[in-house]
């Protein structure tokens, strides 16, 4: 079990800093409790442990929650064959957390999606700009609020985005709907004028609200006996 | 009269002193020098996106001293359709089909990797059925035979080898036929399923397969006849686009290209994933990490995959087209769908179809992370789930995103003609890259 022993081992060292250990699927994950001090962490398991790759960064929009940001690192290493993970959370207020690009230079365009698909910035990277959208793109599509179809946007010269015509799709889920209605793929409400439609779903304000940004929010209150 | 040449190859130690001595980037030599007397002179080339040897829409805007590179920044995400946000709108078994347009090249593969992560998640991944996991395995092979001999035809064909080309695709059009026996389409494969795969092989496949291994082996020794002695191949990729271990591991390189810097490392022999421990294969390795090894790495690679894939069919549980009545799925109808005949007349398997079609495998909460030895190298899934059927975060580890994070590192100072042997050579997918 040598991930666990060297989850033990940067517990020794960093002592409050980090959780305990969580094991899930055979894969240790340790979260660290303050994201200004990742840089050295990360440092420590690749000079004194020997991490010596970075698989992946990703990052998690906790919509809704305090803090919001989750920075997910995959640390390998190579001689041992042992992964860790390293998690982070960032608030959005702050949005803001140091680079690790000092520490594995693969760091760099990760750090970089991160930035362009949901708007983390990264302190100290060398040169954070968009990299799967275009210089100048507003919005931050991975974020949870901003909606699957896409947003209207026009930078002129250089492109332009309509939103992507759902209807009749076949994916408009919602992630974690409280029950099978909420979460059925093909739930939607036709949004036409010329039928009336009053079906069972339209009085359902979760799933109104899910698909209608502009409906009034779900009532959250018990039914009434 | 034909005469044969012989090329004399240096051995390791002195082709590594040489491509330092071509690599102005990173030395002062006398190029260096030149160099800056002529400051001021920098003219800036775009390369890309649509050029034939950016394979797709890579875009790299050069900063060139006369033939030489100063400076060079890759412009990724053309391509970019926003994978990761579809998938966190959709079940886990509907977004199988966008696998398959991440590497287009191996579509099998993906979907074997992203079923393979799934089932981890799920806890399932080794109660697959052994006869499910070992199509899984040829599924693999092929798919990597499959990429490797279109990446080995075009990098070739970059290079001025045009024959080559003609060559690998004679066997793709093969496997492609293979591929569509089994899955129903030739390129949109969409063939695993969470807990198995679609169906399982037609009858007649298995000896298919066999026959193929047995005349794609006859290609490889054809196209390496007109490639590994090849005197203009040879100059072109040797010595050029050198990665060092400590440089490749840095960048987080996987698959042929870390490999062929040197670096033992493939998910099959680190982390056996299906059957691939019971296997025997060998992984070749490189010795300098330039543009020739990586060739090398991946004409080898496919042998052992056909070697892996002539194992496979001796063993394969249940016989060639399954006289043992093997079972493929795994029997829990909360994770597969059921038997059609029962789905219409029994009761728990109706609800079994319509709760797995409606909502998808109930996950339980909880994140993983699962990385497969694919053709371009690591693909891996990290999947964060909060419960239910569809992932809250999916986060797809594009080996060829990270390749190319490279490049800024290696172009400097080489020439503008020994772009496109490197890039070649690196064989990345834009489909994949820019998700």
């Amino acid at each position: 079990m040598a991930a666990l022993d060297f989850a033990n081992q940067l517990k020794a060292k960093f002592g409050d800093l980090l959780s305990e250990p969580v094991e899930f699927r055979g894969e240790i994950t340790l979260k660290v409790s303050d994201a200004e001090r990742i840089t050295e962490v990360c440092e420590f398991a690749k000079k004194s442990l020997g991490f010596n790759m970075l698989l992946d960064i990703s990052s998690i929009d906790n919509y809704g929650e305090d803090p919001r940001w989750t920075i997910v690192y995959e640390l390998y290493h190579m001689e041992q064959k042992s992964h860790l993970r390293l998690k982070t959370e960032v608030s959005e207020e702050k949005s803001e957390s140091p680079t690790i690009t000092t520490v594995w230079r693969t760091a760099d365009w990760h750090e970089r999606e991160i930035y362009d698909m949901m708007g983390v910035r990264f302190r100290g990277h060398p040169d954070l700009r968009r990299i799967l959208m275009w210089d100048g793109y507003p919005y931050f599509p991975l974020r949870k609020d901003f909606p699957l179809a896409g947003k209207p946007t026009d930078l002129p010269e250089v492109a332009f985005t309509r939103p992507a015509p759902l209807e009749g799709g076949p994916f408009v889920t919602v992630p974690g709907g409280k029950d099978a209605l909420a979460r059925e793929p093909r739930v939607r409400i036709p949004q036409t004028e010329s039928v009336a439609t009053i079906s069972r779903l339209e009085r359902r304000d979760d799933v109104r609200a899910a698909h209608e940004p502009d409906a009034p929010q779900p009532n959250t209150a018990m039914p009434k006996q | 009269m034909a005469t044969t040449q012989e090329i004399t190859f240096r051995d390791a130690p002195s082709r590594i002193a040489a491509a330092d001595a071509s690599h102005v980037g990173d030395t002062e030599g006398q190029l260096a020098e030149a160099a800056s007397e002529m400051e001021g002179e920098k003219m800036v080339l775009n390369m890309g996106p649509s050029h034939p040897s950016t394979h797709g829409v890579l875009r790299i805007v050069l900063e060139m001293d006369g033939e030489i590179i100063t400076k060079a920044i890759p412009d990724v995400g053309y391509l970019h359709r926003g994978d990761e946000k579809i998938a966190e709108n959709m079940t886990y078994t509907q977004f199988i089909p966008y696998t398959d347009r991440l590497d287009y090249l191996a579509p099998l593969a993906n979907n074997v990797a992203y079923a393979l992560a799934v089932e981890k998640l799920m806890g399932i991944d080794t109660k697959l059925t052994p006869r499910c996991q070992y199509i899984r395995v040829i599924c693999c092979e092929l798919a990597r035979v499959s990429a490797h001999l279109l990446g080995l035809g075009a990098y070739a064909m970059d290079v001025g080898a045009l024959t080559v080309f003609m060559h690998t695709f004679t066997e793709r059009e093969k496997l492609y036929n293979l591929f569509e026996a089994l899955t129903g389409a030739r390129f949109t494969t969409t063939y695993t399923r969470i807990g198995g795969v679609s169906r399982d092989t037609p009858p007649g496949w298995v000896a298919a397969v066999r026959k193929f291994c047995d005349e794609v082996v006859v290609n490889f020794d054809e196209s390496e006849t007109l490639l590994t002695r090849n005197r203009i191949f040879v100059d072109r990729t040797r010595d050029v686009g050198v990665i060092s271990k400590e440089d490749a591991i840095d960048y987080g390189l996987t698959g042929p290209n870390l490999r062929g810097c040197g670096v033992d490392y493939d998910v099959r022999k680190a982390h056996p994933y299906l059957v691939y421990k019971d296997l025997e294969f060998d992984v070749p390795i490189g010795s300098v990490g330039d543009c020739y090894d990586r060739y090398l790495v991946r004409m080898e690679e496919m042998r052992q995959s056909v070697r892996i894939v002539r194992q496979c069919l001796d063993r394969i549980p249940g016989g060639a087209d399954n006289e043992g009545k093997e079972p493929v799925n795994i029997a829990d109808g909360k994770v597969t769908l059921p038997p059609k005949n029962k789905v219409l007349t029994s009761m728990e398997e109706l609800i079994h179809q319509f709760i797995n079609v409606t909502q998808g495998v109930n996950a339980p909460v909880g994140e993983v992370y699962f990385g497969a030895e694919n053709p371009k190298g690591e693909l891996g899934f990290y999947i964060n789930s909060r419960g239910g059927g569809t992932p809250y975060r999916l986060k797809i580890r594009a080996p060829s995103f990270v390749n190319l994070s490279i490049l800024p590192h290696v172009l400097p100072g080489h020439m503008m003609s020994d772009v496109v042997s490197i890039l070649g050579s690196f064989d990345f997918v834009m489909g994949e890259c820019d998700r």
